[in-house]
């Protein structure tokens, strides 16, 4: 674990978000996602045959990942590249640095890599005397704020233009104070005059990867910003870092996840720049870089397959399930305490940091069912979420009250006369108390409830006898 | 047991298999040489017409300018209009592409400068590999011909491609490039673009230019 995760706070987390207006009005812009993702799969009758078989192609592709890593990795070396592997994130930073240190690199550009955030390496590296520029426009700003991102394909979706002029004017310290940083657009030519700066000067450039092609050895980026393909084409070394589940079979399966890719995330049929990379500059080559290192790390992914939570392995990171999570759309990001938010964080999350860490993000859902709906693999979602509950139950790390209310319920649920007799008498009681008003804007142990909104008085009858009633009439 | 040998254990003991399975070293070999496409979407298909109406709509869509000509000489003096009417200084820098290096520039008034950028270049045009009808992108591939940095430092991208060259899919670009460099085998830097650089992280407001070109302006040719 690298960034220290706060998810075993998340009640509390919660708690702040829901009450910080500037956060509830930066998230509105976050649901124009869905409008954006509805549209683009109406433009394509074939979506749903394509999120089929990509999930075929994930699947098939974790069934045989030992393979398709021996021959990924040949087809790296071929190509004059080198490739590394690490455990945990440990290691990974160590063989970052060790690389950088040995190249003599005082400063590295980096373009938007959730792996990055999952290993904490801008901290290392700041840490080893290398600076660490990101490059991508979210990750920049909240680089300059030291945050974490908030969303894993739009970072700083939780900041409004006014917090990013009040960061760039506190950063950018030749900024002349009567230069008008009121609009975006003047946001960006800001940061892109800095930037740019940075790019030319970087000695190390370090990007992500979407996928990993086992036929070619080729890593693939996807931007609209054109920073990943800076950072990768102008320093003298390129660095990939990426998990052991991104390597897929061959350039044509790419296509199928390219499809379902940028219509599940921004909502364009193709991002601005997909970009495949291989191995260093050729000897003809003017430019691109002259070494190219793939870091690929495992961090507990190699335990997840063959297990009930291999089918999260299948997550090609489009964030459409946060973008249509109504828990996500309340609290934002930084809630879920770690680096992936949302119902793919909330399931990924307890397997990477441990369920004694990460284990009420599972909690965090209404099982409305969208996040399933939306995924471009299909990945059961909220399934896999009450799979963690019930370890969370078993292993006795959910809150006593809770414990010991199931265990309640479930003395009498598995005694359905007993059941039966019960709540019809809590039914009866309830509207005998509550025949003035037929609310009740007080109960003993509903206080949860009862504190945002009045509890409707029951009618009289329980829903189980009325139904045996008017099935009788039916019949 | 190093990293490497750990990694592999750990995944071979998930999956409950050792690694020298027949069956499972054949299918892996099979799909590699195979390369099965998947599903192909209908919107890129049709003749070379077909291709370039959609192509053309695609682009535009993604906020890419367009304009036709007849002939590679005519190149230069479309490049040169593109330039004057938006302002741009009257320099242009280029590769070594031998059917840019062909093209009558003296019959312009074009500053022309050769190889990759350094990031001082305002305007820069190259050959395109191929493009893709289903999406209104480009195929721009590495080397001494078209070098990668001018698809991204230069504030305005100017990209020629021949009418031909207008594929349906992905699929087909691929085929191609498997003509180029062999099965297996690629170029250091396969660039597809779609449309000029921009970012959405502010906001949620779309601004072109981020930090690629804030202009892309497609010329093709016959």
């Amino acid at each position: 674990m690298s960034e220290v995760a706060t998810s075993a706070h998340f009640k509390e987390n919660v708690h702040e978000a829901l009450t910080d207006a500037r956060l509830q009005g930066a998230l509105a812009f976050s649901r124009n996602f869905v409008g954006r993702r509805a549209a683009a799969v109406a433009r394509l009758p074939e979506f749903d045959a394509l999120r089929d078989s990509a999930r075929a192609i994930k699947d098939h592709t974790l069934a045989h990942l030992d393979l398709y890593l021996e021959a990924y990795e040949r087809k790296v070396r071929e190509s004059g590249g080198e490739i590394h592997y690490a455990q945990d994130a440990e290691e990974a930073r160590q063989i970052v640095i060790d690389l950088c240190q040995s190249m003599g690199a005082k400063s590295v550009t980096k373009g938007k890599s959730m792996i990055a955030e999952e290993i904490g390496l801008n901290h290392a590296l700041e840490a080893a005397g290398i600076e660490p520029v990101e490059t991508d426009l979210g990750e920049y700003i909240i680089q300059l704020r030291g945050e974490t991102p908030s969303h894993i394909i739009a970072p700083a979706i939780h900041l409004t233009a006014k917090d990013v002029e009040q960061e760039f004017r506190k950063a950018h310290r030749d900024l002349p104070p009567d230069r008008s940083l009121a609009e975006p657009e003047q946001l960006l030519a800001e940061a892109r005059q800095v930037l740019r700066a940075k790019f030319l000067a970087a000695d190390v450039g370090i990007t992500g990867a979407n996928f990993l092609i086992a036929e070619t050895g080729t890593s693939i980026i996807v931007t609209n910003e054109g920073n990943g393909d800076l950072t990768q084409i102008l320093p003298q070394a390129h660095i990939v870092i990426a998990s052991i589940e991104k390597v897929i079979p061959t350039l044509e399966d790419a296509a199928q996840l390219l499809r379902v890719l940028a219509r599940s995330a921004t909502g364009q049929d193709a991002s601005v720049y997909t970009t495949l990379s291989t191995g260093p500059r050729r000897p003809s080559d003017p430019d691109g870089p002259r070494a190219y290192h793939v870091v690929i790390l495992d961090n507990g992914r190699s335990t997840m397959l063959g297990g009930e939570f291999e089918d999260m392995l299948r997550c090609i990171r489009c964030g459409a399930c946060m973008n249509h999570c109504p828990v996500y759309q309340a609290v934002g990001g930084h809630a879920y305490g770690w680096v992936y938010p949302g119902p793919m964080g909330a399931v990924l999350t307890p397997s990477l940091i441990g369920v004694a860490e990460g284990g009420q993000l599972p909690n965090a859902s209404t099982f409305c069912g969208r996040c399933e709906a939306v995924c471009p693999v299909r990945i059961p979602l909220p399934n896999m979420m009450r799979h963690w509950r019930e370890r969370e139950f078993e292993r006795r790390l959910s809150p006593a009250p809770l414990r010991y209310g199931l265990g309640f319920w479930a003395f009498f649920a598995s005694r359905p006369t007993l059941y039966r007799l019960s709540a019809d008498l809590a039914a009866r009681a309830l509207r005998f108390a509550g025949r003035g008003k037929g609310r009740f804007s007080w109960l003993p142990f509903a206080g949860g409830w009862t504190r945002y909104r009045d509890l409707a008085a029951p009618e009289g009858a329980t829903f189980q006898s009325q139904w045996r009633a008017r099935s009788g009439a039916v019949r | 047991m190093n990293s490497r040998e750990a990694i592999f254990a750990s995944i071979r003991r998930s999956l409950a298999v050792h690694g020298d399975e027949a069956p499972r070293r054949f299918e892996v070999e099979t799909r590699l040489k195979e390369a099965p496409p998947g599903v192909v979407p209908k919107r890129g298909q049709g003749d070379l017409p077909a291709r370039l109406a959609t192509f053309k709509a695609e682009a535009e869509r993604a906020q890419a300018s367009l304009a036709e000509i007849s002939d590679w000489a005519g190149a230069p003096a479309e490049i040169a209009r593109f330039l004057r009417e938006n302002n741009c200084p009257a320099t242009l820098r280029m590769g070594a592409d031998p059917r840019l290096a062909a093209m009558p520039w003296s019959e312009t008034a074009l500053e022309i400068l050769h190889g990759p950028s350094d990031g001082r270049d305002v305007n820069a045009v190259s050959a395109a590999f191929a493009a893709i009808a289903e999406t209104g992108t480009l195929a721009l591939v590495s080397g001494a011909d078209n070098p990668t940095t001018l698809n991204f430092l230069p504030d305005n991208h100017i990209v020629v491609l021949t009418r031909d060259a207008i594929l349906g899919d992905y699929e087909s670009v691929f085929a191609k490039l498997r003509g180029a460099y062999g099965k297996g085998g690629a170029p250091r830097t396969l660039n597809f673009i779609t449309g000029p650089s921009r970012s959405a992280d502010i906001e949620q407001t779309l601004l072109l230019g981020a930090h690629g070109p804030r202009r892309l302006h497609i010329v093709i040719v016959g």
